[in-house]
């Protein structure tokens, strides 16, 4: 149980030459005791390098790592007390499921009964009593995500290191593993970092998100408030599925433009425009904001995905003299087909963007 | 005999292909017999009289047992076989235990932690096998003498230990360059040192190609002449020198070479064996994943 505070955290890679690379920039985050945070990004992103310096795996090459106010920048990874489950588990080939989650503690020479009680307890936990005598090779793939994950809690750690550790299964084992792998850790109450390119998990496993890219942190914040309210462009399109539209378009005075409609805007979003020396800006809006009305903007369907509880409607509208496509959500009974002409509008919240510096307009929604 | 086991049923190919597999397996079969010939004939030639032996070629004869008693008992040289025969163990034994203890290290150093510049290390290393031997063999001598280490199992330990080394580093290496790199962090992360995590993690499963390589520096060891009989010709050599000296400068000693010959390669074929089985064994677990 701690709580894990990064500050300006950075790792480089080919540290002073011509081709130096910050995986991870000056990164701060702090992260509560018992939260479980997700670190998410797309690849490249510095993810896992920012979740291997707090595991020691990496170096970090400025700024310095906390662990429940003990500073670990120099600590190797056996002296930070964490656990931590790799994406293709790393199990010992040459060790029983038994040997493998007891692995730590004959580290730390506890006695071999005491040893043997503690693994017994994981293995109740995660249903791996029955295999305990196995090896990690005559075991399905869920089974050994289970062993990972009963290797790092045997031995209560700090805080525990998840690297895409559902990646692995398969896609209906790895919904049902993400509900109970968010239950274990709220059960348990330990400190948690889980790092996931899967939007999905991350918005429905963290108490906050932290999004990452290019080595930045972009946001940190609940599932709830990224999805609501993206700090900038690039976790207006990484949060949410399908991604929120996001049109580009040009100022006409002090107003934007969503094909052939006027954007609402808001009082706070409408002092940013007026003082903002920008000509271009995004209009973000998510699918199931936009809706069917016969004042809106005319465009035509291309493509319908039908999931059943809902359609998506592709739509190509015609804006600022250019097609650009939207996606927009109807019922699930809807009886739109390729090729129909609908009028769309604005119905909910709209995000407005910069289009260089790619930066929010207006207040944060609450 | 288990050194050939058997492999995977095979898909049926159909077609073209069917010919040019037809052709392919043949061709593996006469290469299979060129290789397996002469090690065949001497064998049958050491069951043979030594006039029938020298006379033109046949499998029609009485077998005899008789020239490997003469080999083994006979005291012609400097050297029994008895003699040569606790020499090479040891050499062998020693120098291979040497080589697999500083190789180990090694490999892991260039291929699980790779330093600046591994690869400049590893070429150097293979580097060292580009001089032929007779090339060095002089001032090797040279030292070895004012050693004096001339005629001693001593020099053949350094030199076979020496001789060895880059092999060994290279092959496991490449062994080691196959175990996933989070078996080891996760080693670090459960608290395990530096020794335990090359003993309990990595050995065990890179143990089918530790047992290869040491094989290969026991085989390259046993066979080794050209140093023993150059600095060790006499009581404190190996089982080549004593083979060589089954030849005689008068009559006829076809016969009794082969079955010195005989018995120097049957301790490589029995531990080859020993260590193909539990190689293959190794592998089949599917060590790795």
């Amino acid at each position: 149980m701690a709580e894990v505070r990064y500050e300006k955290a950075s790792r480089i890679y080919g540290f002073g030459g011509v081709g130096a690379v910050r995986a991870v920039n000056e990164l701060d985050l702090n992260i509560a005791d018992g939260e479980l945070l997700v670190l998410v990004g797309p690849s490249g992103s510095g993810k896992s390098t920012a979740l291997r310096m707090l595991a020691g795996l990496e170096t970090v090459n400025e700024g310095s790592i906390f662990i429940d106010d003990v500073d670990v920048t120099l600590k190797p990874p056996q002296d930070r007390d964490i656990a931590m489950v790799f994406q293709n588990y790393a199990l010992y080939p040459s060790m029983t499921v038994g040997e493998n989650m007891g692995f730590a503690l004959k580290q730390a020479k506890v006695p071999k009964a005491e040893r043997r009680a503690q693994v017994e307890e994981a293995a109740r936990i995660l249903d791996l009593e029955p295999y305990l005598d196995r090896k990690p090779k005559n075991l399905s793939g869920g089974q050994r995500q289970r062993v990972a994950m009963g290797r790092a809690i045997v031995r209560s750690p700090q805080v525990f290191l998840m690297d895409e550790p559902l990646s692995n299964l398969d896609a209906k084992l790895r919904v049902q593993t993400r509900t109970e792998l968010a239950d274990l850790q709220a059960r348990l109450g330990t400190t948690m970092v889980y790092v996931t390119h899967d939007q999905v998990e991350a918005m429905t496993m963290g108490h906050r998100v932290a999004v990452l890219d290019h080595g930045e942190l972009q946001q940190v914040d609940t599932p709830r408030r990224l999805y609501s309210s993206p700090a900038n462009l690039f976790v207006a399109g990484f949060i949410g599925s399908p991604a929120m539209n996001l049109i580009e378009t040009d100022r006409t005075g002090d107003e934007l433009h969503f094909g052939s409609t006027v954007v609402p805007l808001s009082d706070d979003v409408q002092a940013d425009l007026k003082a903002s020396a920008s000509t271009r800006f995004v209009v973000g809006v998510r699918p199931e904001h936009l809706i069917q009305t016969p004042d809106g903007a005319p465009c035509g369907a291309t493509v319908v995905e039908e999931l059943g509880s809902d359609a998506f409607v592709h739509a190509s509208m015609p804006h600022n003299g250019t097609e650009a496509t939207v996606v927009v959500r109807v019922d699930g009974e809807t009886a739109i087909t390729r090729g129909d002409n609908l009028t769309i509008a604005i119905g909910g919240p709209v995000h407005i963007f910069d289009a260089e510096s790619g930066v929010r307009l207006g207040k944060p929604v609450t | 005999m288990a050194l050939f086991t058997r492999a995977p049923k095979a898909e049926p190919i159909l077609g073209q292909n069917r010919l040019v597999a037809h052709l392919l397996s043949f061709l593996t079969w006469i290469i299979g017999l060129m290789f397996f010939f002469p090690l065949f004939w001497l064998t049958v030639n050491g069951f043979k009289e030594e006039s029938v032996a020298s006379a033109d070629p046949t499998l029609r004869f009485e077998p005899t047992l008789d020239r490997f008693s003469e080999v083994t008992e006979a005291n012609s040289g400097l050297l029994s076989f008895a003699e040569a025969f606790g020499n090479s163990f040891w050499i062998v034994l020693i120098s291979t235990a040497f080589v697999m203890v500083l190789a180990i290290p090694a490999a892991y150093a260039l291929s699980i932690r790779p330093m600046k510049k591994w690869r400049d290390v590893l070429f150097f290393f293979i580097s060292t096998k580009f001089l032929p031997i007779v090339g060095i063999i002089m001032p090797v001598w040279i030292i070895a003498r004012d050693l004096e280490l001339l005629g001693t199992r001593t020099v053949l330990v350094v030199l076979y230990t020496a001789m060895n080394l880059p092999l060994a580093v290279w092959m496991l290496r490449s062994f080691f360059a196959e175990v996933p790199k989070e078996l080891i962090e996760a080693a670090q992360i459960d608290g395990c040192s530096l020794i335990g995590q090359i003993r309990q993690v990595l050995l065990p499963i890179v143990a089918p190609g530790v047992a290869a390589t040491a094989l290969l520096c026991v085989i390259f060891a046993w066979n080794e002449f050209f140093f023993a009989v150059q600095l060790n010709p006499t009581g404190a050599s190996t089982i080549p020198v004593w083979v060589n000296s089954q030849q005689k400068f008068q009559g006829q000693f076809i016969a009794s070479l082969s079955a010195a010959s005989v018995l120097a390669t049957l301790p490589v074929v029995i531990a080859g064996w020993v260590a193909q089985k539990r190689m293959i064994r190794g592998l089949a677990m599917g060590a790795i994943k």
